[in-house]
């Protein structure tokens, strides 16, 4: 993450668009896939943009160790990983400090959708694989794995979606991909919980003023809306398909 | 280490104590709101160290110390020196703190700390170049936790901004031959803004600044936001499994930009004092 541009390509060029076609408010394409690992309880497959993304569920289950169990409420666990192949240079395969961080926030992100008191003395784990990343992972990471929860049949409030918006060029935009995650100003990675309106993750890094902030933290949001939709329909057609028209 | 471990039943029983008083705008210390317990910044407590600052907010305690080195730049940055933060909750700070490598709440700390210095400019790391690509000046910021009473983000950015405000690093020269020897002269850090955290706590439906550890144990979440002398706002966290609404979100993140400007000014006076 730099604040200085300062490269001779154009993030933005005239007609306002962006370096790989989208307008300012464009999400890039994203396609969700749900229960394709046989042995998990749940799962998600998602791309989004060139992010290529599997979110695994484990659980509820039996604790161990033992002393980490909760007498009221199942114990949440997330792993958010990147496989040593998913990023440009070699990524060293133990947990990064970057890759701590992540597991832990979203672990904060998706915990409000969770009805965690209905299953004491149990342990859920989330595992986040990032198995190519183009920027935003930890977005399409969060939403992978609410639409896992979900297939693993665990009582949720609500689903979780995410979404960032930025500034690049001096613009605010939607949905910041690699590229411009590294050239551009700022990067601001949002999750909400779409029908109780309430924000699970938010995160900024890189300068905007406060009309800035509003206008992308609006966007962000609206951007989740449409996430939301998506994982709504991937869910919708792994379980009230039509029939010998199974979307497996 | 998380500072402060969650007793059950202690905890509800403060919950509804709290939440009484919430309902009337003030605190278990008497505070309101939007009040921020005394904060005292302490630059140059050690002399070994390149910049250094002690701060006290309430009964949080934190010293932070810089030193400075050369270093290789990171192949995707060969125009920029390096800024490296990072945390420890000592074991003297807490009954519940334990030794050993920094846990994933260090982690954050350490972490939202460095991006609120980093994103906002604060140093001008272009200007800590010796030579492209080889070598250039490597600032480490390295954060003691000496007694934790709560919101360890705000007292541990301050500390780091008031250590490098005041910090006189050695400068080095590139030789004839290229390599690198160090000069007796001491030259400031290239400062271009200063940066302040402002941490705010969600009670059930109450926003509150600068959470004690009390406070943070009954909390449901947590929200940092780290904005600069220009108005904008530069980093920002959201922490624990709770939720903020839009409007509340929006709320912490003009709040924090108003006591921002608080905690500058004392960070400042802070640093005057000791110059």
């Amino acid at each position: 993450m730099g604040k200085a541009g300062g490269d001779s390509r154009a993030l933005i060029n005239e007609q306002g668009l962006r370096i790989d076609g989208r307008k300012l408010d464009e999400l890039r394409p994203i396609k969700i896939e749900v229960g394709i690992l046989k042995n998990a309880d749940g799962s998600a497959y998602i791309e989004f943009g060139k992010n290529k993304i599997m979110a695994a569920v484990y659980g509820p289950k039996e604790v161990h160790p033992k002393h980490s169990a909760l007498p009221d409420k199942s114990v949440l666990r997330c792993r958010y990983h990147m496989s040593p192949f998913s990023t440009e240079e070699r990524k060293n395969p133990a947990p990064s400090r970057r890759e701590i961080e992540i597991s832990k926030v979203m672990r904060e992100a998706l915990e409000p959708a969770l009805m965690l008191q209905d299953y004491p003395r149990t342990a859920i784990d989330v595992f986040v694989e990032v198995l190519q990343s183009d920027g935003g992972s930890r977005c399409a990471g969060i939403s992978a794995a609410a639409v896992a929860l979900a297939d693993a049949g665990v009582n949720m409030r609500d689903l979780v979606a995410a979404c960032a918006a930025g500034k690049v060029a001096e613009q605010v935009v939607l949905d910041v991909d690699d590229t411009e995650d590294k050239e551009g100003q700022a990067d601001l990675p949002i999750a909400i919980m779409p029908n109780v309106n309430q924000v699970t993750l938010l995160q900024l890094d890189g300068q905007l003023t406060d009309e800035e902030f509003g206008k992308a933290f609006n966007w962000a949001i609206e951007g989740a809306r449409k996430v939301y939709q998506l994982q709504r329909q991937a869910l919708i057609g792994r379980y009230f398909a039509p029939e010998g028209n199974e979307n497996s | 280490m998380s500072a402060v471990k969650k007793i059950i039943v202690i905890e509800q029983l403060k919950r509804n104590q709290m939440n009484e008083l919430l309902a009337r705008g003030t605190r278990l210390d008497g505070r309101g709101m939007l009040d921020t317990r005394p904060m005292t910044v302490t630059p140059n407590v050690i002399e070994k160290a390149e910049g250094s600052s002690r701060v006290l907010l309430g009964n949080t305690e934190v010293i932070a110390g810089v030193k400075v080195n050369v270093g290789t730049p990171f192949p995707d940055t060969p125009d920029k020196g390096l800024l490296v933060v990072s945390a420890e909750v000592l074991p003297l700070a807490s009954p519940y703190a334990e030794p050993g490598p920094p846990d994933e709440s260090t982690i954050e700390l350490a972490r939202v700390t460095d991006r609120g210095v980093r994103e906002s400019g604060m140093i001008d790391v272009g200007k800590l170049v010796l030579v492209e690509g080889k070598h250039v000046y490597a600032v480490f910021v390295d954060v003691s936790i000496l007694n934790a009473d709560g919101n360890l983000f705000d007292a541990v950015s301050a500390a780091v901004v008031s250590a490098l405000l005041t910090a006189k690093i050695p400068k080095y020269e590139v030789t004839a031959e290229g390599s690198i020897t160090k000069t007796e002269e001491k030259i400031p850090l290239p400062i271009q803004t200063i940066p302040a955290a402002v941490t705010m706590a969600k009670i059930g439906d109450y926003i509150l600044v600068d959470p004690d550890s009390e406070e943070e144990a009954v909390m449901d979440a947590r929200i940092t936001f780290v904005s600069d002398d220009r108005g904008n706002i530069c980093a920002g966290q959201k922490g624990l499994g709770g939720t903020f609404s839009f409007e509340q979100v929006v709320f912490a993140a003009s709040t924090a930009k108003l006591k921002g400007d608080q905690i500058r000014e004392i960070i400042k006076q802070g640093v005057h004092s000791a110059v």
